[in-house]
């Protein structure tokens, strides 16, 4: 029995089928990628596990509850946070602050009026904060504005916000597209710290094989909104179907 | 102190000492002087200056820090103002009931406007709360006559019961607002050197509302609270996927302001028991968002240098007609001087609400920082060219980022 | 039955001006991506040109006519309009007496080109920054816009009648084959809807048929993608706001008889027009003209007696009732594409 358990989804835009019949199973304390052509599927996938879609058919339970009907926020509060293909941060606020929302999120819930406590006055949060900025190689930005970082500095913090929440399943959103090789390799090996450094479950959906291949420990190949092959890196490379579905689509 | 870090404690003693000698700053020029009509130090006057600058920083607790910009604000000033003058006419002219139900009725309604218009954000909010707010003022000149007074307004009367207070005083007349028996239109004179300084009662009330008003919201500002609020307006797309839910964030963000503009509107109605409806209007709306904006949204002190900027420029402006022209003019030969009054003349007098437009048109096109911004682009070009070179941009002392938007 | 129909006539005329506004309002901000809250203010000049024009028509010389005395004996004088003097006593006063529909040639070019200065002066810098600084920009022009007539105008209503062959009314009824008195409707009224169904007409038909239009169309669906063919789109842009401009200018040119023309008579249109474009849906032409149509026959209809004693204040909020709950049950308006204004 995984952590996130996703079972018989279907999902219709249309005439559209963006997904058919998908079952999928991640286990815990795995990194689990979800790879496979254009138009297979995948975003529309992700969306349906943060409860920005709803399915047609099938559940998706994560620990045992369904996340189908919940909103956004409630989702991360069951503990997944998601990283975006564009990193989605606070901009006009500090490192600090972007880090210390979260903190705050995660100990106080989706909402409490803290009007007059000063933001100093945190001091655990601060603290977490400065630990996680640490973790990532950011304490020296710490008073910067968050919109006049690089773009790799953004991802890292964007993955220090949901770290620092310590959640039980991340997601991540091809979190190295648009990203130059050098840029790609920090970020793997960012993940690869992280996945080593904590009991966390990521789940990947990418295009870049390199990057799911360096990282991946279970792969789902999905093509046309339904599942391919699940298996390991090892078995997956030379998988005459995945083959198929990949050339079918250059040729195609 | 306080609660507050050192530096804050700082600006907020200087925040205090320049309301309390206000009489004194807004009165620079001897009563002799031809430049007597520049000063500020009437009570009535001085009184505006604390009153829009508490309705201005409560706008800009909820512009500035989440970006939502309401176009109603009116609507709540306007009752606040409608609940204070039926406090006096029921139960006392003492000022203090009138304030607390102005307080608490303006907190419900906007609770009210605001459960149902931050239900969607950007221009659509606007439009609701634009739309809500004309629909109370439409509702207070018609079928809530018998609250409002429709056009006529809400005044207090020979026949009202005032249960703690008296109907009417001895003479007949009727009674005085007043705090605990200090009049608010009693003052003070003081002639020292051809100046007239006026300490005014109400004034002061005012004063010590507007300083308390000001420190709540700079414990906001600094708050977690106020931080979330920044966040509400910087992405709103990361704060639900971190776990937050924006909405009660706003609601409370849009009723505290409301409860300023409700503070704002009793106060109003203490110093002049007096509610009409088109305090209502949404072309009063506009002008606090002006005010904010002129000052400079999510600033600290911009609200307030707005406020008080556009109540100054309105009462020395309307007070310039072609007889004061001519009197500043004359030093240039007859025909010059005829043709530069004629230029000015529109533009002063009745023309204020001219000047202000294209003021305000310029600060948006150029300045959208408001004249904090402006202040601190004038400081920065100072300090590089005092030691050139070294570029030391320190940006904005006691402010977040302020780039005024609405949150998308 | 009659009451029905009397009723929404009565609406037409408000309705008429609703809507042609709020299309004004929906093609800028359905082209430009700008939300213009002086649009009101455009009304409003639209309805003063035709003020200025019956003021130009009427200037007048004086001539001592030494047949004629005065109450005091001295030679009388006599004032004569210029157009009277050039075209004859009788054309002359026609020419007087059509000054409004002849405002009509007077503000097209007024307007077109009040609508281009605008554009290219103001809002052009203003379609990268946010929805707010336009809302706020353009509210400060409106201030001065408002301001400046003012002054020249001054602040009371000018009264300015329609040619005198359309004063008066006319027994609608009867033509329906009703009993005579049932239903009378001013002729000027019915020529202010008959008027804004030509002008709407156009409008679309322009957008329509023509490969401007086709442009225009494409752009508001998809602006970069049109961008990205290398059409100017700006420049049709521009042009898209002059004739938003002149739609503004024309409704308030017709509206004068109806409503002695005030400075802020744009204001109080502006308000209601851009709750009607949210009824309509935020970018749909044919939701503005609809939603116009609509909430002024509503308005009508709620101005009847017996819905006020039941509902008190009704006629004076129920356009923004609707707007209210439009906005809170079907986000996008009647006519909205999907998503425009969903969160």
């Amino acid at each position: 029995m995984g952590i996130l358990e996703v079972k018989n989804v279907g999902k219709r835009f249309g005439g559209l089928q963006a997904l058919g019949d998908v079952n999928l199973s991640v286990a815990e304390n795995t990194v689990h990628a979800i790879i496979g052509p254009n138009g297979a599927g995948k975003s529309t996938l992700l969306n349906v596990l943060v409860g920005k879609l709803i399915p047609d058919t099938g559940s998706v339970m994560f620990d045992g509850q369904s996340v189908l009907g919940r909103k956004p926020h409630e989702i991360n509060q069951m503990g997944i946070s998601r990283v975006f293909q564009t990193p989605e941060i606070f901009s006009d606020l500090t490192v600090l602050e972007n880090v210390m929302i979260p903190c705050f999120a995660k100990r106080d819930g989706a909402y409490r009026m803290h009007a007059f406590e000063t933001v100093e006055d945190e001091v655990d949060i601060v603290q977490k904060a400065e630990q996680m900025l640490l973790d990532v190689n950011m304490q020296d930005k710490l008073r910067m504005t968050a919109s006049s970082l690089s773009r790799g500095d953004k991802r890292r913090l964007e993955m220090a916000m949901c770290l620092v929440q310590e959640p039980r399943l991340l997601l991540l959103d091809e979190p190295t597209a648009g990203m130059a090789r050098a840029d790609t390799n920090n970020t793997i090996d960012l993940l690869k710290e992280i996945k080593d450094s904590r009991d966390i479950t990521m789940a990947i959906i990418e295009h870049d094989m390199h990057v799911v291949f360096s990282l991946a420990e279970r792969i789902t190949v999905l093509a046309q909104g339904t599942p391919l092959v699940e298996d390991t890196p090892e078995n997956i490379k030379g998988h005459p179907k995945v083959q198929e579905a990949y050339l079918g689509q250059a040729h195609g | 102190m306080l609660g507050l870090n050192q530096k804050d404690t700082k600006f907020l003693l200087i925040v205090v000492a320049l309301t309390l000698l206000t009489p004194f700053l807004t009165q620079p020029f001897a009563e002799s002087s031809g430049l007597a009509q520049f000063n500020a130090g009437y009570p009535d006057l001085m009184q505006r200056f604390a009153i829009y600058g508490i309705f201005a920083i409560g706008f800009n607790i909820l512009f500035g820090l989440t970006g939502y910009l309401s176009f109603g604000h009116a609507a709540f000033l306007g009752v606040g103002s409608y609940s204070a003058v039926w406090m006096m006419k029921l139960l006392t002219t003492n000022v203090i009931p009138g304030i607390i139900l102005a307080i608490v009725v303006s907190g419900l309604f906007a609770l009210l406007i605001g459960y149902v218009s931050l239900r969607r954000s950007g221009i659509y909010f606007s439009i609701l709360t634009l739309a809500l707010a004309q629909m109370s003022f439409n509702l207070a000149y018609s079928v809530l006559t018998p609250i409002t007074n429709g056009e006529t307004g809400l005044q207090l009367t020979l026949n009202d019961p005032r249960i703690l207070g008296v109907t009417a005083t001895p003479d007949g007349s009727i009674p005085a607002t007043h705090l605990f028996g200090l009049e608010m239109k009693s003052s003070a004179q003081w002639e020292v050197f051809g100046h007239l300084f006026t300490f005014n009662v109400g004034y002061y009330f005012c004063a010590v509302m507007a300083i308390i008003a000001f420190y709540l919201s700079l414990r906001i500002f600094r708050s977690p609270f106020g931080m979330m609020l920044r966040a509400v307006k910087t992405n709103q797309t990361r704060m639900s996927y971190t776990g937050l839910n924006a909405r009660p964030y706003t609601l409370a963000a849009f009723v505290i302001s409301g409860m300023y503009a409700g503070l704002a509107g009793g106060l109003l109605a203490s110093m002049d028991p007096l509610a009409g409806a088109e305090r209502m209007q949404w072309t009063a709306s506009g002008e606090v968002v002006i005010m904010t904006i002129l000052g400079g949204a999510g600033t600290l002190m911009g609200p307030v240098l707005g406020a008080g900027f556009i109540k100054y420029f309105e009462n020395i402006f309307s007070k310039i007609n072609d007889g004061v022209l001519h009197g500043w003019f004359a030093f240039l030969p007859d025909g010059l001087e005829d043709f530069v009054v004629f230029l000015i003349h529109p533009f002063v007098g009745k023309g204020w609400h001219l000047t202000l437009g294209l003021l305000f048109m310029l600060v948006v096109t150029f300045l959208p920082g408001g004249l904090m911004e402006g202040g601190n682009r004038i400081s920065r070009w100072y300090k590089n060219r005092r030691n050139k070179g070294t570029d030391t941009d320190e940006g904005t002392p006691h402010a977040p980022k302020s780039t005024p938007h609405v949150a998308e | 039955m009659d009451t029905f129909l009397l009723q929404i006539l009565n609406g037409l005329d408000k309705g008429s001006a609703y809507a042609l506004i709020a299309l004004g309002l929906t093609l800028i901000f359905g082209t430009l991506g700008v939300v213009n809250f002086a649009h009101g203010a455009l009304f409003m000049i639209g309805a003063f040109c035709a003020v200025t024009l019956s003021r130009i028509l009427n200037l007048s010389y004086e001539t001592i006519d030494p047949e004629k005395k005065d109450f005091l004996g001295n030679p009388a004088v006599v004032k004569t309009t210029y157009v009277e003097s050039w075209f004859g006593p009788e054309a002359g006063a026609w020419i007087i007496d059509w000054a409004v529909p002849l405002g009509i040639l007077f503000a097209i070019p007024i307007m077109l080109l009040i609508g281009y200065v605008m554009e290219r002066g103001l809002i052009k810098h203003f379609y990268k920054r946010p929805h707010a600084d336009q809302i706020l920009v353009t509210f400060g022009l409106a201030i001065v816009l408002q301001e400046v007539i003012k002054y020249f105008y001054g602040a009371n209503p000018i009264p300015t009648p329609a040619p005198s062959a359309f004063k008066g009314s006319f027994d609608f009824g009867v033509l329906l084959g009703m009993d005579p008195n049932v239903i009378i409707y001013p002729y000027w009224r019915m020529i202010y809807f008959t008027f804004s169904l030509v002008v709407i007409g156009a409008v679309f038909s322009f957008l329509q048929f023509t490969t401007f239009g086709m442009v225009v169309r494409a752009g508001m669906a998809d602006r970069e993608t049109v961008g990205l063919l290398g059409i100017n789109i700006d420049k049709r842009f521009t042009i898209m706001f002059g004739i938003a401009a002149a739609v503004a200018g024309l409704a308030g040119v017709m509206y004068t008889p109806i409503n002695s023309p005030n400075y802020h008579m744009g204001m109080d249109f502006l308000v209601l027009s851009f709750v009607v474009v949210v009824v309509g849906g935020m970018g749909s032409l044919p939701g503005a003209v609809l939603a116009g149509f609509l909430l002024g026959i509503l308005e009508s209809f709620a101005s009847m007696n017996w819905i006020k004693d039941i509902l008190p204040g009704i006629d004076q909020i129920i356009i923004y009732l609707v707007a209210i709950i439009i906005l809170l049950t079907r986000p996008r308006g009647l006519m909205g594409r999907k998503g425009v204004m969903e969160e």
